[in-house]
């Protein structure tokens, strides 16, 4: 059913759907209308979910883990800050196999002190072995929180899956969305059935610690089921399309295979790039854009086939890895590397605490293409602003 | 899916551990004193002292760590401490 | 069923009062509970992969993070059905309770959630090495808080954890030792007959951290009780009612001597760290009405404060080899030794053995030229 809802009302319909028995999180913008949506659901009796007011974010992924190990569906949301304090569980979390759903309201981070949107948030925590998944769209968004609990819970799965999506861009936004109904995500994502869990009837000891003589392969195993996770998104995914007529696969392909110059983006800037590249493709240019929409495990293999002969490659991001450059940009040249077809790669860093993205902007990006190529070129500084820098009385 | 490795565990695996090799000391009862009150059954830390009345003190020696609190605590004075002799 | 839901084999110090106390909670609580276990000690000598010593199910996530795991694991109960049937537990140190672990815990109680949270207080950081902690008692020795040349030990005292758990709405709240295992065990059946939160702090010994005799480790359990260091009780809903009672209570000295966390004291210079300890337990002993008697420290009786009239205070004129004293806000000072008092005569103005109070006003000088002079007793009839 079509209705217009404000995208996180979107999230937190589909999030509903899914059936979670538990739900646990803390205030943070621009999170809230995701949680505050859930517990009027709840209020309601429209969902019948344990609903935590967890005191902080540390504490709203431990309740989540907690529920998660007692063997039931556990979600929480956050963005930021929230993110970035619980990032100690997460890795808890990835590192114990439990299969919860996070959604991460892209923002980001202190200091300064900034609500607006981002990434930085997500990618500091990539690393902790969630499976990560890029939301271009609010349609997108609630589509793949449902295919997200049919990930994480697979037999051959057992991660958790974190949702990025544009805190305001998408998060509060109003657009028309198609709600699936309860019996046809009934008939998709079946009840959860722990294959290990907290119960008398069998006692377990989770979280035992891990002597040098262990650690080691613990990791390995998390890593090599996290990149294995890989084809079972593509196979959620085109089992959402069949049951639902709407898939996004890992990645996108947007008139990549005759161009010449390719943007590399995720997230709801790729719908900017995507109208660039229709102007330009009307002027003539060769140009397209890849979207990344898994992002961990990185689809190395499919990237590399999809960049390799072409002369440049544009990588545009809303993040940075202080001191080094995005870090899209990064996973992305490791993929390339050694090809003796690689392109150049440039790595724009784009949008930093709400900084407004046009197509204009991408234009611009365009313009700075035919310079020779860096890696952490960032876009539409104010150049009166950066005179200012904190450094500069003491002269160059 | 398997039980992952390494992050859960099974219940009771530990008594493959046999931890009596760590003592110096052993406790000795002497059956005549003892009066099966259970004092030291409540107070040994491992857990392995085991009186089923009217049976009298028994423990298990492959897990004694010889740290000598039943003979403390025993109202009776029944448990001495003997050195371990190998 | 096991006999014990602990099994042997954990890798505990010989002796641990931790191990006892860990045994003790488990067997009372029976087989149909979820244990939620912060990092520490407890934890990691039971837990070491691929071995567990743990009969029931059982998690440990992270180091402050105990109370929040239990609250999850006692909601996903509620979703299936269980509450009630299957009992939650969370178990933290003296650390990973009252320091980094206070946030969760107070979420957790405040949230109402059906857990029995159970602190294991050793009085420091023992897994990482004897650190100090907010539950480190007034002078004890910490590797962060060693005597020295300048500290005497830790400087501060406990912080008052069930007070705080009280506060924050549990339920039940109580006090136990492994001097008392019986009591310990007991207090464990009553707080799951409660549902709701519930905190139960239990003192366990530790003979690497607390450097005893392993053998003694329930008799020092003991003598915290006996001299009022450590009280034992029970509150309901915010209110004490039970208190175990000590008839006479012993100096803390036989306490501390039987650890050497505490062996600076005895050094010459520690009598007063020692008395602030004494002083420490007898208000203890009264808070909690755990004793009507308290117990010296000292030899010698401390001297009740004399009271004087304004007629006794008279006979105190300096005069004929009699003392002089004065009387200035209450308190009756003895002024013989000073050369400005000859005879009890200061200045041709003021005499001994009256009250000074008024005139200090008029005098070129304040009221601080008195520090030094002795404090003999007290102005009957003063409010001040």
């Amino acid at each position: 059913m079509k209705k217009v809802v404000e995208g996180s009302k979107g999230v937190a319909e589909a999030v509903k759907l899914c059936r979670p028995q538990v739900i646990a999180a803390y205030p943070i913008t621009p999170q809230t209308h995701i949680t505050e949506n859930l517990a009027q659901f709840v209020a309601d009796g429209e969902l019948k979910a344990e609903y935590v007011h967890a005191e902080s974010e540390h504490s709203a992924a431990s309740i989540v883990l907690g529920a998660s190990a007692a063997g039931v569906r556990a979600y929480t949301a956050t963005s930021s800050q929230g993110l970035i304090l619980m990032a100690e569980v997460l890795f808890n979390i990835a590192g114990m196999r439990l299969p919860i759903v996070l959604t991460c309201v892209n923002r980001a981070l202190s200091a300064p002190i900034n609500i607006w949107n981002d990434q930085q948030d997500s990618f500091a925590v990539r690393d902790a072995g969630f499976i990560q998944l890029y939301a271009e769209t609010n349609q997108e968004a609630a589509d793949t929180h449902i295919q997200a609990f049919k990930i994480a819970e697979h037999e051959n799965v057992q991660i958790p899956v974190m949702i990025a999506m544009d805190g305001y861009i998408l998060s509060h936004s109003y657009e028309p969305l198609e709600i699936p109904s309860q019996e046809e995500v009934d008939g998709f994502l079946p009840p959860r059935k722990a294959p290990f869990k907290l119960d008398p009837q069998t006692p377990l000891s989770f979280g035992v610690m891990g002597p040098p003589t262990h650690y080691m392969e613990t990791r390995y195993h998390l890593h090599q089921d996290l990149k294995n996770a890989k084809e079972v998104v593509k196979e959620v995914d085109k089992e959402f399309g069949k049951a639902f007529g709407r898939s996004y696969g890992i990645v996108e392909n947007y008139f990549v295979d005759d161009a010449e110059v390719v943007f590399v983006s995720l997230g709801s800037v790729v719908g900017t790039i995507k109208e660039v590249v229709d102007t330009l493709r009307e002027e003539g240019k060769k140009v397209g854009c890849l979207k990344i929409r898994l992002y961990r495990p990185f689809p190395l293999d499919e990237v590399r086939k999809m960049l390799e002969g072409k002369k440049k490659v544009l990588v545009v991001e809303k993040d940075i890895s202080l001191g080094a450059t995005g870090g899209l940009y990064s996973d992305l040249v490791t993929s390339l590397y050694g090809s003796l077809k690689a392109p150049s790669v440039y790595g724009f860093i784009v949008g930093l605490g709400g900084r407004d993205i046009t197509t204009q902007t991408i234009l611009k990006i365009i313009e700075e293409s035919e310079k020779p190529p860096e890696p952490d070129k960032f876009i539409d500084l104010n150049e009166e602003v950066v005179k200012l820098s904190p450094l500069a009385e003491r002269g160059s | 899916m398997p039980i992952p490795w390494g992050i859960i565990a099974k219940p009771g695996t530990t008594r493959k551990n046999k931890t009596g090799s760590w003592r110096t000391y052993r406790p000795v009862v002497d059956l005549e004193k003892c009066t099966s009150c259970g004092t030291c059954e409540l107070f040994c830390p491992e857990g392995i002292i085991v009186i089923e009345k009217p049976e009298k003190y028994k423990t298990d020696y492959d897990f004694c760590k010889g740290c000598g609190i039943c003979a403390e605590v025993c109202p009776y004075k029944a448990l001495e401490m003997e050195m371990e002799v190998k | 069923m096991p006999r014990n839901l602990l099994a042997p084999g954990h890798t505990a110090c010989a002796g641990c009062g931790q191990a006892l106390a860990a045994r003790l909670v488990v067997n009372a609580a029976g087989p149909d509970i979820i244990v939620t276990n912060a990092t520490g000690c407890l934890e990691v000598f039971t837990s070491l992969s691929p071995m567990s010593s743990w009969e029931v199910p059982w998690i440990h996530s992270l180091f402050e993070n105990s109370a929040a795991i239990a609250s999850g694991v006692e909601v996903a109960l509620k979703a299936l059905g269980k509450s009630g049937k299957v009992r939650v537990l969370a178990f933290g140190g003296d650390g990973g309770t009252a320091d980094i672990g206070l946030q969760a815990l107070s979420g957790m109680i405040e949230r109402g959630h059906d857990v029995l949270y159970v602190c294991y207080d050793n009085e420091a950081y023992m897994n990482t090495g004897v650190q100090r902690s907010g539950l480190t008692p007034m002078f004890a020795r910490t590797t962060t808080s060693p005597s020295g040349k300048v500290w005497w030990g830790n400087f501060r005292p406990k912080k008052d954890m069930p007070a705080i758990a009280a506060a924050n709405g549990a339920l039940y709240v109580a006090t136990a030792s492994v001097a008392y295992p019986r009591d310990l065990m007991k207090k464990i059946k009553k707080a799951l007959t409660f549902e709701g939160p519930k905190y139960i702090q239990i003192h366990v010994p530790c003979p690497l951290g607390w450097a005893h005799e392993p053998s003694l480790t329930p008799r020092i359990a003991k003598l915290a009780v006996e001299t009022g260091l450590y009280p034992i009780f029970e509150m309901e809903n915010g209110k004490i009612t039970r208190v175990r009672k000590v008839k006479n209570p012993k100096p803390v000295t036989e306490y501390l001597k039987l650890q050497k966390r505490f062996r600076h004291l005895f050094k010459p210079g520690g009598e007063k760290e020692i008395e602030i300890l004494q002083e420490i337990a007898n208000e203890n002993l009264r808070r909690y009405e755990i004793s009507d008697s308290f117990a010296q420290v000292k030899e010698e009786k401390e001297e009740k404060m004399k009271k004087f009239t304004l007629e006794e205070l008279e006979k105190f004129d300096g005069r004929d080899g009699r003392p002089a004293y004065i009387a200035y806000k209450g308190k009756v000072y003895d002024v013989t030794e000073s050369p400005l008092w000859e005879q009890g005569e200061h200045e041709g103005i003021h005499f001994a053995g009256t009250d000074l109070t008024e005139g200090m006003d008029d005098a070129p000088h304040l009221e601080d030229v008195l520090e030094g002079f002795p404090i003999v007793g007290e102005l009957e009839g003063e409010d001040e």
